[in-house]
């Protein structure tokens, strides 16, 4: 039988669907992961932004992984207390979203970044801090769109949550 | 009037609000005035319908029908949407679109505050997931309102004649019924003197950095909450729940 760390290790294989490089462990939305006696995987995940489309294909995901490596059933729960907070994603997630061009996220413990008037977000193409918010909503509801003065490319910023 | 009839229809007025509004938002997809502007719409809507989605999975568990969000979204006619008057407002042009959200926005971002203190547990989880997005919300519908009165003469005669004309709806969002007092009365809801402080404070606020004059409070419409709307909410509802009415179950 899969123990909780089995189900973990094969968790990071699934990655966020609009950006591939960072799993849903390392995108903070997975709770809670649970084992019933009789091999039965309870995943909880918490939404990232009410409406993301993306959280059903996530949650399908999951399943699929999970039953194509043996566990005998599936079921992902949703969640929605506590509230998902941008400080959920780990470290290695970070740096994995500036490797993938996004400006991650500062920590939310700075009151500015919630209210998207952080005064420096560093390009995550050549590292200029001379940079410019062009809109509050980028391509997707989690970010928002800015752009380098210096090197001239537009660029996603993880918005702080 | 029992309390979870009286529930089941304060979860209707909140999610109605968001459902209405986001396909108003929606109706601007590929037809933004600039493309940041087309995104940022879609995406507002997209906040909205998700949190209405959340509601009325609540709602149809607190009436224990067997009904479906889906259900409520799709099978209701107009005498049986109970969101303010405000969220059914034609887009317009852009001046009007921005000014129904910020005054949307100044209302939701206070209620979604005090909602996160609500006895509904549900409620009160929901809230906290919105409060969040609503403040960018707030940001967004600012930020453009503050430049349409502070721009050039045409785009602040054009947002001052949004809002004059907006403002009569506003007063609907803050009506107190038998509804909501049994609401306040169980602290599912605040007492909606509270959020008019914290709306009138942030239109205040938003005005001033507009040089926008905000409208006298003269005659208010309403009756949104009690299922009476305006000619615009049918025509709303015939595109969106078309496809459900024309092939009633189908599913994809």
């Amino acid at each position: 039988m899969l123990t909780q760390d089995h189900i973990l290790a094969l968790l990071q294989n699934v990655k966020d669907p609009e950006v591939p490089v960072i799993s849903v462990l390392e995108l903070g939305v997975v709770r809670h992961v649970y084992v019933e006696p009789d091999g039965k995987a309870v995943v909880t995940i918490t939404p990232t932004y009410t409406g993301c489309p993306a959280m059903d294909v996530m949650a399908a995901d999951i399943k699929k992984e999970l039953l194509d490596h043996g566990v005998p059933a599936v079921e992902v729960k949703q969640s929605l207390a506590p509230a998902w907070t941008t400080d959920w994603i780990t470290e290695p997630g970070k740096a994995k979203l500036r490797a993938y061009g996004i400006a991650p996220p500062e920590k939310t413990g700075d009151i500015r970044a919630l209210k998207g008037e952080l005064p420096v977000v560093p390009c995550p193409q050549c590292g200029s801090t001379n940079t410019v918010m062009l809109s509050v909503f980028g391509s997707t509801a989690c970010k928002a769109l800015w752009k380098c003065n210096d090197c001239l490319e537009p660029f996603d910023q993880f918005k702080c949550l | 009037m029992t309390e979870q009839e009286a529930l089941f229809t304060y979860l209707l007025r909140l999610g109605d609000d968001l459902l209405i509004l986001s396909h108003r938002l929606g109706e601007w997809c590929g037809h933004g005035p600039v493309l940041e502007e087309d995104i940022a719409l879609a995406n507002r809507a997209l906040d909205h319908i998700g949190e209405a989605r959340n509601i009325y999975d609540h709602a149809v568990k607190v009436e224990g029908k067997g009904r479906t969000e889906d259900d409520l979204a799709y099978l209701r006619n107009e005498r049986q949407f109970v969101n303010t008057l405000l969220a059914e407002r034609p887009n317009g042009d852009y001046a009007h679109t921005i000014v129904r959200s910020f005054l949307f926005d100044a209302y939701h971002l206070p209620l979604a505050e005090a909602l996160t203190k609500s006895s509904d547990e549900q409620i009160a989880a929901i809230a906290a997931k919105a409060v969040k997005e609503a403040q960018y919300h707030l940001k967004h519908s600012s930020d453009w309102l503050i430049r349409f009165g502070d721009g050039t003469e045409e785009s602040h005669r054009r947002a001052q004649q949004a809002l004059d004309e907006h403002w009569t709806y506003t007063g609907d969002l803050f009506v107190q019924d038998e509804v909501h007092q049994a609401m306040v009365k169980a602290s599912i809801a605040p007492d909606l003197n509270t959020i008019k402080a914290s709306f009138d404070a942030t239109v205040d606020r938003v005005m001033a950095e507009a040089t926008l004059k905000r409208p006298a409070d003269g005659y208010m419409m309403s009756g949104g909450r009690q299922g009476k709307h305006s000619e615009h909410l049918g025509f709303l509802l015939a595109e969106m729940q078309y496809l459900q009415r024309a092939y009633p179950g189908a599913q994809w």
